[in-house]
C-alpha cells in the first residue's frame, strides 16, 4: 500500500495539485492497480529483449527544410494570455 | 429513410441524383437534434461546416467523371481528431475551448474526398476508459438500452451509429476502444495494424497502441473506409510503407481459423459464449478450417497494459500545462500553481488515475521493476502471436466476454477498463489488426430484461487487414446480425 507522502510526491512530479480526498482516494486506487499487476513480477523474462514499439522502424529522417507556417495566428488564438506576440506566462526565477 | 442504409447505397443515391449531399446533410442534422438527446453521442454538431462541406461536394458531384468512394456522404468523427476550426476536446475540461489550428491526417484525406463532418462525437476523456463514462460532457448511452453504457472508449461513435446519426463514424483504439464499443453497441469495427493509418492530428494518448479506425454498419464498408484512411504519412513517422488496397472477397474455403482457448475466460457470459459457438459453425459451414489454438500469455496483456499505458499517458498529457493552449488557471499565483491547478482543475479523476500510475512505473527506483519488465513480456505477447499465426490466417473470439453493463458499474472500480478489454489489449499491444462484427444478442448476467448486442472479433497479423476482412466479409453474407436494429 502506498504512504500518502509517495502519493503527494507523484502529484508533484506529475504537477497535478490534489486535494486530501483525492489524495486518499488515489492512494487507495493506485494501490490497487499496483496489487493487480503484482502476478508481472513471476514471469521469466531472461532473455527477452525491451519492446517499445511494434514496428520494426527505426529513425526516419528527412531533409531539414524550413516551410512556411501560414496558420500562426490560428495557433496564437488559443493562447490563454499573450502580450506583445509573446505566450505570457508566471515569472520563473 | 436514409439512416442505417451502407455506403454503397449513399454513393448510389448521390451518383444517381435521387438526392443531393445537402438533402442528405441536412436529414442527418435533424436526426442527430431530435435524437441526440437520448444518447449524447455528441460533443460538438457542426452544422455550418457540414452545410457548407455539403454543398461543395454537391458541385464537385455536378461535374462529369468519376466521384470518390466517399464524396458526399456524412461522418461522424470521435472528438480526439484535431479538426482546423472547429472545437476539439478530447472530452475533457482542459480541453473545452480548444480549436485546432489544424487538421489531422485522416480528417484532410476525408476533405479530399469531399466527405461531410457532422459532428464530434463523445469519448470516455482522453480515450481513457471503456465506458465513455469519464467524459466530462457526460456519459453516452446505448441506444438499445440507454440505462447501459455503450462501451469506450468510442461510445460516442458507436451510438450514434446505432442509433442511426450517422452513415459511419472515426474512432479510435489503443487497449480496446473500437471494438469493445463496437461490439456493445451491435455495430462493425475495425481496428488496423498499428502504423496503417496516420495518428498525426489525433490527441495522443499512448503512442506506441494508439491506432486510428473506423465502425460503420458492415465490413464492406469498413473496406471501403481502410482503403481511404490507410497510408504512409510523412507527419507520422511511425506508419508504415504498405499500400493498403483491400478487395471484397468472401471466399473463405480453407482459410485457417484459430479459436485461442484462452480468450473463453471463465466469467464469461453464458448467453455470449453461445453466440460465439454459434458463429464458429457458421464459419465451419464456409469452409473454414477451424482450429483449437493457444496463447498462454494472453491473461499477462492487461497486466502489462495497466502499466504500459498509464506510463505513455503521463508522458503525452505532460504537454497540458496552460501555457499555450486550453484551460489556464485563473488561481495559480505562481508557474508551478499555473501547472498544477491547471491540471488538477481540467483533468478527471481517471486521467489524474492513469497519469500517477504512469508516473510511478517511471520513476527512479521503479522504472526497471516495472515499466521495463512489462515491456519485456510485451515482447513474449507479441512473439507468441507470431508462433501462432504460422499455424493459423486469423483468429476468432469474443470482443468483450459480457454484453454492456448498466452505466455507473464501472464507477467504484479502477480497474473496470482493464477486464472489460482483457480480450482486446493482447492484440493491441502486439499492434495486430482486428475486426468486431455483430453475432447475435444474450442476456445480461445483472437479470435485465433487454438482450444486448454481442461481438465477435477476428484478428490478423501485423498487416494482415485482408485476412480479416475476408473472414468478417464471410461472416456477414450468411447471417443478418449487423442488420439489426434497436427500437426507434
Amino acid at each position: 500500500m502506498l504512504t500518502l507522502d509517495e502519493v503527494k510526491k507523484l502529484g508533484s512530479l506529475a504537477r497535478i495539485e490534489l486535494s486530501s480526498e483525492e489524495l486518499e482516494q488515489m492512494q487507495k486506487d493506485l494501490s490497487a492497480i499496483l496489487d493487480y499487476v503484482e502476478e508481472l513480477k513471476s514471469v521469466d523474462v531472461s532473455g527477452l529483449e525491451v519492446l517499445s514499439q511494434v514496428t520494426g522502424l527505426v529513425n526516419v529522417q528527412r531533409q531539414d527544410e524550413p516551410k512556411l507556417c501560414d496558420f500562426r495566428d490560428d495557433i496564437f488564438a488559443n493562447a490563454p494570455e499573450m502580450k506583445d506576440g509573446y505566450y505570457k506566462v508566471k515569472a520563473i526565477l | 429513410m436514409f439512416e442505417y442504409l451502407e455506403l454503397s447505397e449513399l454513393r448510389n443515391l448521390l451518383d444517381t441524383k435521387q438526392i443531393s449531399s445537402v438533402e442528405l446533410t441536412k436529414y442527418f442534422l435533424h436526426r442527430i437534434k431530435s435524437l441526440d438527446e437520448k444518447y449524447n453521442s455528441f460533443v460538438t454538431v457542426t452544422e455550418d461546416v457540414a452545410l457548407a462541406q455539403a454543398a461543395q461536394a454537391d458541385e464537385f458531384l455536378a461535374s462529369p467523371g468519376e466521384n470518390p468512394a466517399l464524396c458526399g456522404i456524412p461522418y461522424a468523427a470521435k472528438d480526439l481528431f484535431c479538426t482546423k476550426g472547429v472545437r476539439t476536446t478530447a472530452s475533457s475540461k482542459i480541453l473545452d475551448n480548444y480549436v485546432p489550428p489544424y487538421d489531422a491526417t485522416v480528417i484532410t484525406k476525408l476533405k479530399e474526398q469531399k466527405s461531410v463532418l457532422l459532428g464530434k462525437t463523445n469519448l470516455d476523456q482522453f480515450a481513457h476508459g471503456s465506458s465513455t463514462e469519464t467524459s466530462a460532457y457526460g456519459p453516452s448511452k446505448n441506444p438499445w438500452d440507454t440505462s447501459r453504457i455503450p462501451g469506450g472508449s468510442s461510445g460516442g461513435s458507436t451510438a450514434a451509429l446505432a442509433a442511426g446519426l450517422c452513415p459511419w463514424a472515426l474512432a479510435t483504439e489503443t487497449g480496446g476502444s473500437i471494438r469493445l464499443p463496437a461490439s456493445l453497441c451491435g455495430v462493425s469495427g475495425w481496428k488496423p495494424t498499428y502504423g496503417r493509418v496516420s495518428r498525426y492530428g489525433c490527441i495522443a494518448m499512448a503512442s506506441s497502441l494508439d491506432s486510428m479506425g473506423a465502425v460503420a454498419y458492415s465490413v464492406k464498408d469498413l473496406i471501403i473506409l481502410a482503403n481511404v484512411l490507410s497510408g504512409q504519412d510523412p507527419k507520422d513517422s511511425t506508419t508504415g510503407h504498405k499500400t493498403a488496397n483491400f478487395t471484397v472477397n468472401s471466399d473463405i474455403k480453407g482459410l485457417r481459423i484459430g479459436i485461442p482457448r484462452e480468450y473463453f475466460i471463465e466469467g464469461m457470459e453464458a448467453g455470449v459464449k453461445a453466440k460465439i459457438e454459434e458463429a464458429i459453425k457458421e464459419m465451419e459451414k464456409l469452409g473454414a478450417v477451424i482450429k483449437e489454438v493457444s496463447v498462454p500469455h494472453t491473461r499477462y496483456g492487461s497486466l502489462v497494459y495497466a502499466i504500459v499505458c498509464p506510463a505513455e499517458i503521463a508522458s503525452n498529457l505532460s504537454r497540458y500545462d496552460g501555457i499555450r493552449y486550453g484551460l489556464s488557471s485563473k488561481e495559480a499565483k505562481s508557474l508551478y500553481e499555473v501547472y498544477a491547478k491547471t491540471r488538477d482543475a481540467g483533468f478527471g479523476d481517471e486521467a489524474k488515475r492513469r497519469i500517477l500510475t504512469g508516473t510511478y512505473v517511471l520513476s527512479a527506483g521503479y522504472y526497471d521493476a516495472y515499466y521495463k519488465r512489462a515491456q519485456k513480456i510485451r515482447r513474449l505477447l507479441v512473439n507468441e502471436f507470431e508462433e501462432v499465426f504460422k499455424e493459423v490466417d486469423v483468429l476468432a473470439a469474443p470482443s468483450s466476454p459480457n454484453v454492456a453493463v448498466a452505466i455507473g458499474e464501472a464507477a467504484s472500480n479502477p480497474l473496470f477498463g482493464y477486464i472489460a478489454d482483457q480480450l482486446n489489449i493482447p492484440s493491441s499491444l502486439a499492434g495486430l489488426p482486428a475486426v468486431s462484427v455483430p453475432c447475435g444478442f444474450a442476456a445480461p448476467s445483472d437479470g435485465g430484461s433487454t438482450h444486448m448486442p454481442v461481438g465477435l472479433q477476428f484478428m490478423g497479423p501485423q498487416w494482415g487487414e485482408q485476412a480479416v476482412f475476408n473472414a468478417g466479409l464471410a461472416y456477414q453474407s450468411v447471417t443478418d446480425w449487423h442488420k439489426q436494429r434497436p427500437k426507434a
